[in-house]
């Protein structure tokens, strides 16, 4: 990719308005703005227990399922509020899928995992579901691994390949933002040497979060940098926001260098 | 001294444990000389396959008992395990912490009561039912089938809700993010992860209920023959065990003990089914 396509200045997929998330009494996010470009890659940084995924899990609403959370301010996805009352959670993640740290491969056939999605989403026809398979599949580079064993148990793959097949599946549900919480970190380098091509790949066409602990990985593939930090009350803040470049050479501050440089975290 | 005492305790701990298993052994033997010499005399075709059971004519047959005790389940299984499994779903999934915990030691409270308090409720209320709103005798397979549904409640529902609890959490997370309904992701990926345990829940609560005495003698009727419907009367393998064992002897008694090896040796392979099920996973 040569580098004016990798210049962040497309519209605005995603966009968080003054956001708090409280845990009960926890005020885990405080005051959280920042917007989100369209086929970019935005890496979300920051020490363990800054609360990046927690801010990642905002895009698709997953923190709904933990009870006792609440999320103030405005979250929009193309421009509308995804935390309104009347805005539809399911319809929300078929848009905005997600791939987790570990892969969470279902017990059942490669098949199974990749046409779930799409199976319940109203698509029947069964040739339909294969060209869904064969081309998310594809996407990931995974069809010539794994063409003749499409019957056989998905937990039957290398744990890189299993990776490949979560991030499948959830391209098989047409996606346009894909969320990927530390994905890499349970991969080998090789593994996540593929991955990150893919992701590479896949940020022309599609909006890309990650969160990641790895500092050259963000370096690596990120167009846009968000740095988190906890405050003096344990509240995750974004503290600096900008063009990966950018942050890397000149960080806005001596915390963001000693954090990017590894002196901390 | 120390050691001598390690040594000690370690012993006296392995005595106790193998007289849990002698225990078992002993029982085991026991109903096996007693009750094969009737089976090897009537021979094991007419024992198993016959239709007539009268003692006192020397007829051993306890088919009509197997048909008793199969229908008898199979209606307890039919009535009892979908509400049981629905009762698991709702409980790890649906229910808020607060409910759960007061449904959770409830359940438990039902394992608790006494057989026999089930078979005189039964009575008093299930059979005179079944007789004014259905018809017949009252005392019958479905009555029976009624109390026994109750009775394997506790463990259809505890096993297949751990097992359904034990499911990494990232199952029902990867799916209710690809865009599925929480029903849809029960359906389609939690109850399918999780299905040897609710097999399992199934199986254990089967045996349970063949194994189950006291509460069936008291609503079944206890005649021996073939049913020809679910409100007729039956008597299955453990009741007619409880009923004749206080004034059988002789031949009489070893083919009661005979009934119990047949109990046994189902019961035992329902066991080792839901424990090999159970473990394959």
């Amino acid at each position: 990719m040569d580098d004016t396509a990798r210049e962040p200045r497309r519209d605005v997929k995603l966009k968080t308005q003054s956001v708090n998330l409280h845990y009960g009494d926890f005020h885990a996010l405080g005051d959280i703005t920042f917007d989100i470009p369209s086929c970019a890659i935005t890496a979300i940084i920051g020490p363990s227990g800054c609360g990046k995924s927690t801010l990642l899990r905002i895009f698709n609403r997953m923190n709904d399922l933990i009870p006792g959370c609440r999320v103030e301010g405005g979250v929009f996805l193309n421009g509308s509020d995804i935390y309104d009352k009347d805005a539809d959670v399911v319809a929300l993640r078929q848009k905005v899928g997600m791939v987790f740290q570990k892969p969470n491969i279902f017990p059942m056939s490669v098949y199974d995992n990749l046409i779930i999605g799409p199976r319940h989403h109203g698509v029947k026809s069964k040739q339909a579901l294969a060209e869904i398979a064969e081309r998310s599949l594809t996407l990931v580079a995974l069809w010539d691994e794994v063409k003749d064993s499409l019957h056989k148990p998905g937990l039957g793959l290398a744990v890189g390949q299993q990776q490949r097949l979560c991030i499948a599946r959830a391209l098989a549900v047409e996606p346009e933002v894909i969320l990927f919480d530390e994905s890499c970190s349970a991969l080998d380098p090789e593994s996540t040497m593929k991955i990150e091509e893919l992701m590479l790949d896949l940020a022309q066409k599609y909006t890309i979060i990650i969160v990641t602990h790895n500092m050259e990985q963000a370096a690596r593939i990120s167009d846009m940098a968000a740095f988190m930090m906890i405050d003096g009350q344990k509240v995750g803040r974004l503290h600096e926001y900008s063009p990966t470049s950018d942050m890397f050479i000149s960080p806005k501050d001596k915390l963001t260098e000693d954090y990017i440089t590894g002196r901390f975290g | 001294m120390k050691k001598f005492k390690e040594k000690l305790s370690g012993r006296v701990f392995f005595a106790l444990a193998l007289s849990s298993i002698s225990a078992l052994a002993l029982i085991t033997v026991f109903i096996i000389v007693q009750g094969v010499p009737i089976i090897a005399e009537v021979g094991f075709v007419n024992f198993i396959f016959g239709m007539s059971w009268a003692p006192s004519h020397g007829e051993y047959g306890i088919f009509p008992m197997i048909i008793g005790s199969v229908t008898v389940t199979l209606g307890a299984a039919i009535l009892g395990v979908p509400v049981g499994l629905c009762c698991a779903i709702f409980l790890s999934e649906f229910a808020p912490a607060r409910l759960r915990n007061l449904f959770r030691p409830a359940i438990q409270l039902l394992a608790g009561i006494p057989s026999v308090v089930y078979g005189f409720w039964g009575l008093l209320f299930i059979v005179p039912f079944i007789r004014n709103v259905l018809g017949g005798p009252g005392l019958s397979i479905l009555a029976g089938a009624v109390i026994l549904a109750i009775m394997i409640l506790p463990t259809v529902i505890s096993i297949s809700e751990v097992s359904i609890l034990a499911l990494p959490r990232q199952y029902k997370e990867g799916a209710l993010a690809l865009g599925l309904t929480h029903w849809q992701t029960i359906r389609s990926v939690i109850l399918p992860s999780a299905k040897s345990g609710i097999v399992a829940a199934v199986i254990l609560g089967v045996g349970r209920a063949i194994g189950e005495t006291m509460a069936v003698i008291m609503v079944l009727g206890n005649a021996v023959a073939v049913p020809t419907s679910i409100l007729d009367p039956v008597r299955t393998l453990t009741t007619n065990i409880g009923i004749e064992m206080g004034y059988a002897s002789g031949p009489h008694r070893q083919a009661l003990f005979a009934t119990g090896i047949v109990l046994f040796v189902i019961i035992m392979a329902l066991n080792s089914t839901a424990q090999y099920i159970t473990r394959k996973k």
